[in-house]
């Protein structure tokens, strides 16, 4: 059994399942159950001065039967009062004392920064988290995602905040931004003590055709909502490794969005995270999916040798580099299993149509029986030589493990676009011709 | 005891209730994501009218239902039949890569009844573009599937086109013969409506031969196409064949078709011979419409019936009997039948089935449904065109690519040629005859619609079912000998 716990910041957990700030982490009562489902920590759902809510909150994006691929939501900060909020955090805190129970907040002038800090250290609230991510609604009174995509603002504030308290900070960053690493910067430089990542993205998920309206729908509008969910988890990776690997940033990083599975959790602290937080997959089908990423994460844990999950962090980090290093000399091609492959020839119109021309259908004529059990059916051929190594077959193959792609060894030294430019410079070596 | 009707109107209706529910929008959604898409795909190599079957499932994906419907009429224009009759297991859905991947085929006939009865709900014309006429005209004898298959495709390619039937409606054997808990007649009638939607005259009540002379339709048409599909049942030649309460399958099958349900008459005691998808489908039915005990007696085994295994698997859990290794000697009764005397069989080494001697015994019945097959036509239309050529077996030939016979203006299609094979076998033959005479009268070969899930096939679109259909079954055991022989790589 690995040890799952994480000290993120200063704040220790015993493991590193956090519910992000969000309607699962609303109240006490949601709190507890949270808790008692196993979940390390909770980040409260962002208090400040409370706010009103429409009807017709959600929207979302299915893909041929799989519901809520991606999510999108409307909603503000918490509604309920700031007091009820800090009574109701005091008592969990009270409850669950091992648990790590984060306070989200959301205000504007310094002084109120200053009052909402000393209410969370009342609550007994672990460390604070500064929510600079909401991209509705909160933006135009110039809270939110206003402040996260604004660099000097953020530090600014952030600088109020760590001036007034001893409790870790957590920044919250929004990724409605062309370089997220420079709101992660601003913060470092305001002294914050790690950063969470990503809030919502700026979406409209759908239009209604009848109303010609998207949903949510509220009395004949709509507005631009934040996406998030499953669909969402690669531009989170990205962003998360992007501030892992750039040293001006350097702090404990909260990994967030699109984590549904112990699988998911483990790729965002291979690329830098300490913890994590979930939201969407909660919203979807309750707390209880940390069981398996509980015993997901041990098992992979234990099947590696690693000790702690704090040996998984940052490994893969180093492996995304610059496009300008990777080696022009690779080379892999696809091969296909003729014992796993069905028949179904998406690979052929894949590669036929969207990428190389790379895949024969093999006529039938003389061809005899195929896969597709059908005789005379074309079957599938990769053309060795003109196959790129592109991945797309291999991809759209609806048989697990039937196309795979396979290194072709070849006896030249790997050389990176760096070197290449350098070395045609230099004359040292011919240019490479294009493709034809 | 006499045969008359068992039930109330409303267990009979209950009981001959359509065995498959039209899918619901959700289910049919969940099968319609199911698909993969398919390039080139099996399961068209399997349908015998070469429907573009992941073409019309993306389509009930995204909601696009008449157009669905459309791609599914464009190649069969009794795809709403087809979709509830055909033995999918061993067409399209025996065909499916999914079966490959262990998983269960897409249920294609579900999904394709789904889709025309979308559009038959909504009452769309799925062909409303006009086509110019080209001034030929086609008679058509019959009005079975293998007519309507012709008809529509002649129509579509600008031929004036009248279909004669001596029966008082169109259809064939899809109107007065299929069980009725897989189809009930509406859905043969609507596709006649389609049919008559393209500008195709019908005259019905109408016999050819005998109300309008073959030499007629030679004389006034430009090519003639016999779908007159087979005859009566076959007789045993056994005493007592002619007695109160002995009916062939076909007729006792029409009843179902023509009277109110609740009024069909039926045994106490159901005996019927023989062991063909016609016996199953009148067992089964003389069961649910209320016999007692429905009994199958068939010469031979279990395992040498040719009715297909989940025919079989029906009746038997309809609780149908059947006595195998069996054969009647005699009907007995004075007028109606009381019952059959009865001989056991057996199997020699050489395969034939003989008496077993001394085994005789009666068993009391009530009514016998004769289902031993179809005669032939031949005797009937050599008089009528003598220079058309049958087979031994009494097909009429032609060459199966253009359905053209030996006659060049005559063209044939159906279970007239076949011998008794399916509905939609008998819609392809119809289609390659009207592509048979465009290319005789106009020319013309008619390279059908590119379908969409094939589009941009170097090699262009070999393989369609249309073309040169496949059989699953038959296919499955050279597969296998093959995979064995050789490994692909
Ligand atoms: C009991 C039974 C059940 C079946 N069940 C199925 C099933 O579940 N699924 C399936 O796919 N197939 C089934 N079939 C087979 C299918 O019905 C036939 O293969 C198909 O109908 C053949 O079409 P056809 O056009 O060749 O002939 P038919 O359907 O027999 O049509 C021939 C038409 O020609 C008319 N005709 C004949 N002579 C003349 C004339 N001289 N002048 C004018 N009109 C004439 C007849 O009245 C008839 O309407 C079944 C068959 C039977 C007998
Ligand atoms: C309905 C809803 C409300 C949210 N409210 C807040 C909030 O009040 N404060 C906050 O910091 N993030 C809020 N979020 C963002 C989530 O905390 C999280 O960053 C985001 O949903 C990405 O994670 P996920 O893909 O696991 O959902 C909200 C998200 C949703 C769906
Ligand atoms: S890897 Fe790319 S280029 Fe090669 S066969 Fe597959 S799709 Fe074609
Ligand atoms: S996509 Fe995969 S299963 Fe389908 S034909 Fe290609 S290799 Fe075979
Ligand atoms: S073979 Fe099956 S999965 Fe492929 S297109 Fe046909 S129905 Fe769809």
């Amino acid at each position: 059994m690995a040890d799952l716990s994480v000290n993120f910041a200063g704040i220790h957990s015993p493991n590193p399942f956090w519910v992000a700030s969000a309607p699962p982490a609303n109240t006490a009562y949601q709190c507890h159950r949270a808790f008692e489902a196993g979940w390390g920590g909770l980040v409260w759902k962002t208090i400040g001065d409370p706010i009103v809510n429409v009807s017709s909150r959600y929207s979302s994006l299915d893909i041929a039967g799989n519901r809520m691929v991606g999510f999108n939501n409307i909603e503000l900060i918490s509604d309920r009062s700031i007091e009820t909020n800090f009574k109701e955090i005091k008592e969990c805190k009270k409850r669950w004392p091992n648990r790590a129970l984060i306070a989200s907040l959301m205000t504007d002038t310094k002084e109120n920064w200053h009052e909402m800090l000393a209410r969370a250290l009342d609550s007994g609230a672990d460390g604070v988290e500064l929510n600079f991510g909401c991209p509705h609604g909160m933006c135009e009174r110039g809270m939110g995602s206003a402040v996260g995509q604004n660099p000097d603002v953020m530090e600014t504030i952030v600088g109020w905040v760590m001036e007034a308290t001893q409790l870790p900070v957590i920044v919250k960053l929004t990724p409605n931004v062309t370089d997220v690493t420079r709101p992660a910067r601003a913060a470092k430089k305001a002294g914050a003590n790690a950063i969470s990542l990503i809030n919502t993205i700026n979406s409209i998920t759908q239009v209604n055709l009848d109303t010609m309206c998207p949903e949510p729908y509220v009395a004949g509008r709509s507005t631009h909502g934040g996406y998030c969910g499953p669909a969402v988890k690669p531009i989170a990776l990205n962003m998360v490794q992007s501030c892992a690997i750039d040293p001006e940033v350097g702090l404990p990083i909260s990994g967030i969005g699109g984590i549904s599975n112990w699988k998911d959790a483990a790729e965002f602290i291979a690329l830098g995270s300490t913890n994590v937080q979930v939201c969407t997959a909660i919203m979807h089908y309750g707390f209880r999916i940390v069981e398996d990423m509980i015993d997901g994460l041990n098992d992979f844990l234990d099947s590696k040798g690693m000790k702690s999950v704090n040996d998984l962090r940052g490994l893969a980090v180093q492996s995304v580099q610059k496009w300008e290093t990777l080696d022009l000399h690779y080379q892999r091609i696809a091969k296909i299993d003729y014992d796993k492959c069905i028949g179904c020839n998406l690979c052929y119109i894949a590669c036929e149509d969207g990428a190389h021309q790379a895949i024969a259908l093999v006529s039938p004529n003389g061809q005899g029986l195929g896969p597709g059990r059908l005789p005379g059916k074309a079957i599938p051929q990769i053309k060795e030589k003109e196959c790129v190594g592109c991945n797309l077959c291999s991809l759209v193959c609806p048989v697990e493990q039937c196309i795979t792609m396979v290194d072709v060894p070849n006896d030249q030294n790997p050389l990176s676009w760096k070197e290449y430019q350098t070395r045609l410079a230099s004359g040292k070596m011919k240019a490479i011709p294009a493709h034809d | 005891m006499q045969v008359k009707t068992k039930r109330s109107k409303q267990e009979v209706a209950e009981a001959m209730g359509e065995i498959e529910p039209c899918y619901r929008k959700q289910e049919a959604k969940v099968e319609a994501d199911r698909c993969l898409y398919c390039f080139d795909a099996p399961c068209i190599m399997a349908c015998p009218t070469g429907i573009d079957i992941p073409g019309f499932i993306k389509k009930i994906a995204t909601g696009n239902l008449i157009g669905s419907a459309r791609v599914i009429l464009e190649s069969n224009i009794l795809g709403a039949s087809c979709a509830r009759v055909c033995p999918t297991q061993v067409l399209c859905e025996g065909a499916c890569v999914m079966l490959d991947r262990d998983e269960k085929p897409i249920k294609i006939g579900r999904l394709q009844r789904y889709a025309t009865d979308a559009l038959w709900e909504k009452g769309v014309n799925p062909f409303p573009k006009k086509v110019k006429p080209n001034g030929k005209k086609v008679a058509l004898v019959g009005s079975g599937p293998a007519s309507l298959g012709c008809a529509a495709e002649l129509a579509r390619l600008g031929y004036a086109t009248t279909v004669f039937e001596k029966d008082a409606e169109p259809g064939g054997l899809n109107r007065y013969g299929i069980a009725y808990y897989k189809m009930p007649p509406a859905v043969a009638q609507q596709e006649v409506k389609w049919v008559k939607d393209l500008g195709v005259e019908f005259r019905t009540n109408t016999e050819i031969g005998k109300d309008v002379p073959m030499e007629k339709l030679l004389a006034d048409y430009d090519a003639v196409f016999l779908g007159m599909g087979l005859g009566r049942t076959h007789r045993l030649g056994i005493p007592g064949e002619d007695k109160a309460g002995v009916v062939e399958a076909l007729e006792f099958i029409r009843w179902i078709h023509t009277k109110p349900l609740h009024e069909v008459p039926v045994g106490e005691r159901v005996a019927v011979l023989g062991c063909g998808n016609t016996a199953i489908d009148a067992v089964t039915q003389a069961k649910r419409l209320g016999a007692k005990e429905a009994v199958i007696i068939y010469r031979r085994g279990e395992g040498d019936m040719t009715a297909y295994p989940y025919e079989y698997e029906l009746a038997k859990k309809d609780g149908c009997n059947f006595l195998f290794h069996t054969a009647p000697v005699e009907i007995l009764g004075e007028k109606q039948v009381t019952g059959i005397r009865l001989i056991r069989k057996q199997v020699g080494a050489d395969g034939k089935a003989t008496n077993v001697a001394g085994s005789e015994f009666t068993e009391p019945f009530d009514m016998v449904i004769m289902a031993l097959g179809q005669e032939k036509q031949a005797s009937l239309w050599q008089k009528l065109l003598p220079k058309l050529k049958f087979d031994s077996a009494g097909r009429l030939e032609c060459n199966p690519a253009t359905g053209q016979t030996s006659m060049p203006k005559v063209f044939a299609g159906g279970d007239a040629v076949s011998g008794g094979r399916e509905v939609v076998n008998a819609v392809a033959e119809g289609k390659k005859a009207a592509h048979g005479m465009h290319a005789l009268l106009c020319g013309k070969p008619v390279n059908g619609p590119i379908q969409a899930s094939r589009l941009g096939h170097r090699d262009g679109a070999k393989g369609s079912g249309f073309l040169r259909p496949v059989r699953v079954p038959e296919l499955e055991a050279a597969y296998k000998k093959e995979r064995n022989a050789k490994s692909h790589g």
